[in-house]
């Protein structure tokens, strides 16, 4: 009896031991952040959740943008998938989620989801169904350089309409200042134009309407206007020289070297500029101005409209109840205060804005906040196939190789075609 | 005279050991239990590897699929036609055709003219023939990379040249008139040292005696070349224009770090185009269309080549 007493009480305690140790859950988060700035805070806030959770480890995994679009599919499919995942929304998001390959977190939100924007939080929900979180907003403008604006005698302030654009194009290419900087082998810095043209031309109801197939989808009139008039800026050479050879970093490096008055972006650039320049100083704050992009005379879209993006995190079919868990601790008011006090986010929780307390990261949340309709980059939101040809097609535009009409018509075809 | 000599037996040590064998007896029933045993790993990795799935790719490409879950949109040869009708599949059959053409105008002579400078044992040969093989030796991504910077118009070492001589430098791999260009010259410069081995190995082995022979006739160098080595080195010529095909048709990995494709489509080859609209944009059935119409150029390709070039191997 003793032996044998003594031999179950050693294997009780064995497997009680083996349990606690299986109930350490590791939650997997791929991320593609580069900036390390960024990188640390988050793992500061993964760090303080392990503390307060013990038991539970948060594994960091960082994959590169392009790399990432390209490996996400394969990943997600696989037993070993990370449970958190960075999004975009849009048309790949609802690729996603036909896939099967997403978490239903409606539930797990009850309660919380009413401290996030509901605008943010809506890019993320699909037939009433949450799949993630929203974590940060942007939106596409003009940086531009006031030194080197200053040297063609331009305004970035005045600059209102789309024919003041060009009109500043031509001064300051006269003055001999490199106009616009954008990352041409990327394709997609281009592809803002073209958009944020179309979203300028036809607002939210043509867009919808392309979706639905009215007017002739994209070949409608609406973006054949928004290739013409991206031609027509094309045609006054406004790059920099070899500009479908530069990456999109590189870009933005050459932007903050101080090699070009301006550039279309998204409004993280204004960091990262410094981040990406050769100095790793870049431009100060107070050298670097904002334009929204210019309105279109006889437009039908309402100048406060905006595009850019609205970025989150998903989480996969299967993930452990802390993953969700970690990703409502991450997106909490005191985490997006303290980003946007790093100007990193543009915050989505409600009073994170508080955390703002750079004037230029003000008026994007400003704009941003005003904003009717918020276009979301078409590239996303038009899924991963038709979105790399309207990436492609401008690029091409840009390169002098195609037409605005053929464009239009490349995207309404590859539309059809479907994903 | 000139006729004898052409005809000298090559030497032909790829014959087929099945021709040795006697066509009955146990020697026969000896090597095929040894096939029996030996065959089977190499079948089955061959099957898993190979076979499987070319036929899993053209089973897909009759789907409208984007790589989740399973495909269930059949669209038959609709991927085909769409294939067929995209220009920048043309543009990449043409890429694929021009290094082909490069690889076998610029870089075999090259090789074949260093080979014949450095089969000798001369001082410092070892080292020359150590030189030109290192481009061969690095990986192609870590080239593309390299050129890359190199090619780079603001910082590049083309550009210090170009400015050099005063001119303002160009942006080659920016353009859509010179990206492919770029491309070639680091082909050319990879994979040239490579064909130079080989010559250089077939030279060696060569026999000396038909050299002196020729000589003794009275037949000055450049005939001794045209008349005698050429000739001898046809095998070796017949294997380098091979791999130079076959590597041509598979470039891939020098592309992308460099152009990705290049500028509108410019610098695509086969695989990088199959790539950039197969996976990438999530379209695995008419990335697979292009998958088996590359492995249809490929297998007609090796077989033609095989059965009209390499008949006497």
């Amino acid at each position: 009896m003793g032996w044998l007493k003594r031999l179950l009480l050693a294997a009780a305690g064995l497997s009680l031991a083996i349990g606690a140790a299986a109930a350490d859950t590791t939650v997997k988060w791929l991320h593609i952040e580069t900036n390390p700035a960024q990188v640390k805070i988050w793992e500061e806030v993964a760090r303080a959740y392990e503390a307060a959770h013990p038991g539970v480890k948060i594994e960091m995994q960082f994959l590169e943008n392009e790399a990432y679009k390209a490996k996400l599919p394969t990943i997600l499919q696989s037993k070993d998938r990370p449970h958190i995942i960075y999004s975009w929304a849009g048309g790949v998001l609802k690729a996603q989620i036909e896939a099967g390959v997403l978490e239903d977190i409606t539930d797990s939100l009850k309660g919380y989801s009413d401290t996030v924007a509901p605008a943010a939080l809506a890019a993320f929900t699909s037939n009433g169904h949450v799949y993630g979180l929203p974590i940060a907003l942007s939106q596409v403008g003009f940086l531009y350089n006031k030194d080197l604006m200053a040297k063609g005698n331009v305004d970035g302030d005045k600059i209102k309409t789309w024919d003041d654009l060009l009109a500043a194009v031509k001064a300051l290419k006269a003055a001999g200042v490199t106009p616009i900087v954008v990352g041409g082998a990327d394709k997609w810095p281009l592809h803002f134009y073209w958009t944020h043209l179309a979203v300028r031309l036809g607002g939210k109801p043509a867009f919808d309407a392309a979706l639905r197939g009215e007017n002739g989808g994209f070949e409608g009139e609406t973006f054949q206007k928004a290739g013409d008039l991206f031609k027509q800026l094309v045609d006054l050479q406004p790059f920099q020289n070899g500009f479908l050879g530069f990456k999109n970093p590189q870009a933005v490096g050459y932007f903050g070297d101080g090699k070009g008055a301006m550039t279309l972006a998204i409004s993280i650039v204004y960091r990262q500029q410094s981040v990406q320049a050769a100095d790793k100083i870049g431009l100060a704050p107070d050298k670097l101005g904002w334009f929204d992009f210019p309105v279109v005379p006889g437009g039908k879209g309402a100048p406060t409209d905006t595009l850019g993006g609205i970025t989150g995190w998903l989480v996969t079919k299967s993930a452990p109840p802390e993953a969700v868990d970690f990703l409502k601790f991450f997106i909490s008011r005191d985490v997006q205060e303290r980003l946007a006090a790093g100007n990193f986010i543009i915050p989505v929780v409600k009073g994170g804005e508080a955390g703002l307390n750079n004037a230029f990261m003000k008026r994007i949340a400003d704009n941003l906040s005003k904003s009717q309709y918020h276009q979301n980059f078409y590239d996303q939101s038009l899924g991963p196939s038709v979105g790399r040809v309207v990436n492609d097609v401008t690029a091409e535009i840009a390169g002098g190789s195609m037409t605005p009409a053929q464009a239009a018509t490349m995207i309404q075809q590859a539309w059809k075609q479907g994903n | 005279m000139r006729g004898e000599l052409a005809s000298a037996p090559s030497v032909a040590p790829l014959r087929s050991p099945a021709a040795a064998i006697p066509e009955h007896g146990p020697v026969r029933d000896g090597k095929f239990a040894m096939a029996v045993i030996f065959l089977p790993p190499a079948l089955l990795l061959f099957t898993l590897f190979v076979v499987l799935p070319i036929g899993e790719a053209a089973w897909y490409s009759g789907f409208n699929w984007n790589g989740f879950g399973r495909p269930t949109n059949w669209v038959g040869l609709d991927n085909y036609r769409f294939v067929l009708e995209t220009r920048a599949f043309w543009l990449a059959l043409r890429n694929n055709g021009l290094i082909i053409l490069v690889s076998l105008s610029i870089q075999l002579p090259l090789a074949l003219a260093l080979a014949l400078m450095l089969a000798d044992r001369f001082r410092g040969a070892v080292a020359l023939r150590m030189l030109f093989f290192l481009p061969y030796v690095l990986a192609e991504i870590a080239t593309g990379l390299i050129f890359s910077f190199v090619y780079d118009g603001d910082y590049g070492l083309v550009a210090s040249i170009w400015r050099f001589f005063g001119a303002e430098a160009p942006h080659l791999l920016a353009s859509t008139q010179t990206a492919m260009l770029a491309v070639l010259i680091v082909v050319v410069w990879k994979y040239f040292g490579f064909h130079m081995m080989l010559f250089i190995a077939a030279l060696q082995g060569m026999d000396r005696n038909l050299v002196e022979a020729a000589r003794i006739d009275g037949a000055s160098r450049p005939q001794v070349l045209r008349y005698v080595v050429i000739p001898l080195l046809y095998p070796t010529i017949r294997l380098s224009v091979f791999f130079a095909i076959v590597g041509s048709l598979q470039l891939f990995d020098l592309v992308m770090p460099l152009t990705r494709g290049g500028p509108a489509d410019s610098s695509n080859t086969m695989v990088s185009f199959l790539y950039n609209n197969g996976i990438s944009r999530m379209r695995v059935g008419y990335g697979s269309a292009i998958g088996v119409i590359l492995f249809m150029i490929c297998v007609t390709f090796a077989v033609t080549y095989k059965r009209w070039f390499m008949r006497d191997e």
